[in-house]
């Protein structure tokens, strides 16, 4: 177990120290968030009637969960080069403990997750959004962010062993993800779609845990029990996920990568 | 160089011992029944050409896959029931074992150490070490992708050897080198087979077998077809050549029956050469021009040699290694 843990943050702080240097990661973390902030603030805001407060107040929850579900993304893609560069071997070559390169990978995700939600609410701060509750709650609300986020880092370590290369992982997983984030109450209110997508909206993961963070962190009405069923779904996908994800890397092992 | 060793002279300690060892892919046999022996502090060549098998028996050695039926020992630990204990003691690096790229040298090398367990300012000690041994030094703070082929190679080698391990496999390790970066890594395997590391080496380049290695094992489709030190295999497809070029005009008729007495074997003319198996070296020649200036007949060159392992694998496997390698790269890249 103690090697477990130490082995994990050996390969955790190796996925740190490596990201910086691969600049097309640090620019998906950054640059292309916060201009998604400014386009729908300034592009569809206009647009969009939200029931109560103003759209940055709407808008920064919604994308910020967006943005954490794809922060797995660097896990995908992450751990597809391992596997076809071979590094994968060295590790399960070596006397470590084994599910720590999943371990550290996804736990690697926490600390970006993290700083991607920093950016994303400094930008928001900056567009005219606020936080209209208390410290606790928004400190909640954070932790809702990151269990979410680390829920999809699961789901995404399995597309990125499923998948034959970098690049398509990084496509089914935008396929995948990128319509559920948008069918949800993410950018708009979900009254405003059609019935039938209203019906998908209401239920979608993304919805649930977007209201959760919206009821936390601007005091929106939330609708039944938000909070905890995100946290739920959270859990939910991760048991799902996880255990498809160690079962996929040990078949791979079996089969020799 | 590492001179011929006979097999009396290698002792019973063995470090690496595979009996009746399968595997397949599907359909595909990529291990049909190995056996192989590895005496301590010597190399063995896996020679064979691409999908013969050597890869797919570096990966059960190193614990990586699991054989169908069979087993096999390395450093005396069973590779399925001991695979634990086992990666402390086995060092492996080639063309698929590798680094992260976007790690320096020595966070890669300070990474694998800390892998095995090693405290933080060990393995980074260790892996400084390691990068003056394999000349990285200069190199060390630089991210591995600013690093050349050879280079990588260097590092790679240097991360299986992190944990100083008895028993080191090296998979096709200059497979896609310059031959300058191939001499330099040839140098630095020699410099750790002497100093006792048991090393199980697979190449397709016959040169490297036999330049590197102790004893030969050639494979092909999954099977050990022939085992022994370079020499012995030479010897197995035959003893010394002699190759006479004839002067023109000289007739090959007579050439023929003149050398005839000195080859158990009758003499063949291919492509205007002479050439003939020859019981000894020595005398040979002196022989040779003496019989053919008896016959009259003019002599423009003359020559004896060794056969080369190329020789060998085309005389074992009736084809020649590097001429398959290519179409039967994708059926082990299938398998592997």
């Amino acid at each position: 177990m103690r090697r477990l843990v130490s082995d994990t943050l050996v390969i955790a702080e190796r996925n740190l120290v490596r990201l910086p240097r691969a600049p097309e990661l640090l620019i998906a973390f950054t640059v292309q968030p916060i201009m998604f902030v400014l386009l729908f603030r300034y592009v569809f805001g206009g647009a969009i009637k939200v029931p109560n407060g103003s759209y940055a107040d709407f808008l920064i929850p919604g994308i910020v969960v967006q943005n954490i579900a794809f922060g797995g993304f660097v896990t995908a893609i992450g751990l597809n080069e391992d596997v076809h560069k071979g590094l994968i071997d060295r590790f399960r070559s070596l006397p470590m403990a084994r599910p720590a390169v999943l371990a550290g990978r996804t736990l690697a995700d926490i600390v970006t997750n993290f700083l991607s939600v920093i950016v994303l609410v400094v930008t928001g701060l900056i567009i005219g959004f606020s936080f209209h509750t208390s410290v606790l709650d928004a400190i909640v609300g954070v932790a809702l962010l990151l269990l979410f986020g680390y829920a999809f880092s699961w789901v995404f370590a399995f597309v990125g062993l499923l998948t034959s290369s970098p690049e398509s992982a990084n496509s089914v997983a935008f396929i995948a993800v990128f319509p559920l984030t948008f069918i949800s109450s993410a950018f708009v209110p979900v009254s405003s779609m059609p019935s039938v997508l209203r019906a998908f909206a209401k239920v979608n993961p993304f919805t649930i845990t977007v209201d959760a963070v919206r009821h936390l962190w601007i005091g929106y009405p939330a609708a039944g029990n938000n909070i905890w069923g995100a946290a739920v779904w959270s859990v939910v996908i991760m048991a799902v996920f996880a255990p498809l994800a160690v079962a996929r890397y040990r078949r791979m092992a079996a089969r020799g990568g | 160089m590492v001179g011929p060793v006979s097999a009396d002279s290698l002792g019973t300690d063995v470090a690496i011992s595979v009996h009746g060892m399968t595997k397949s892919f599907g359909d595909v046999h990529a291990l049909a029944g190995v056996d192989l022996a590895v005496a301590t502090g010597t190399v063995l060549g896996l020679l064979g050409p691409n999908g013969a098998g050597k890869t797919t028996l570096v990966r059960i050695l190193t614990t990586l896959l699991k054989p169908d039926a069979g087993s096999a020992t390395v450093a005396g630990f069973d590779v399925v029931r001991e695979a634990t204990v086992l990666r402390e003691r086995i060092g492996l690096a080639g063309q698929y074992a590798a680094v992260d790229e976007n790690l320096t040298g020595l966070e890669n090398l300070t990474m694998v150490g800390r892998l095995y367990g090693m405290p933080r300012h060990v393995a980074k000690a260790r892996g400084k070490e390691l990068l003056e041994r394999f000349d990285l030094v200069d190199a060390a703070g630089r991210v591995m992708k600013t690093y050349s082929g050879g280079m990588r190679r260097r590092l790679d080698l240097a991360a299986a050897l992190v944990a100083k391990p008895p028993v080191l496999f090296l998979d096709e390790p200059t497979t896609g080198l310059d031959p300058r970066s191939r001499l330099s890594l040839w140098e630095v395997i020699e410099g750790l087979v002497s100093e006792g590391t048991t090393v199980l080496l697979t190449t397709q380049y016959l040169d490297e077998a036999d330049r590197l290695a102790d004893t030969i094992a050639v494979i092909d489709h999954g099977k050990v077809i022939a085992e022994g030190t370079s020499d012995e295999l030479k010897d197995r497809v035959g003893g010394e050549r002699l190759e006479v070029r004839l002067d023109e005009g000289s007739d090959p008729a007579i050439a023929l029956e003149a050398l005839a007495p000195m080859s158990d074997e009758p003499p063949q003319i291919e492509d205007g050469l002479v050439k003939l198996s020859v019981r000894h070296r020595s005398g040979t020649i002196v022989e040779a021009v003496h019989r053919l200036s008896e016959a009259g007949v003019g002599v423009d060159d003359l020559a004896l040699r060794r056969p080369t392992l190329d020789d060998v694998f085309l005389g074992l496997t009736g084809h020649v290694a590097e001429e398959r390698a290519d179409d039967e790269a994708q059926a082990d890249s299938v398998a592997a």
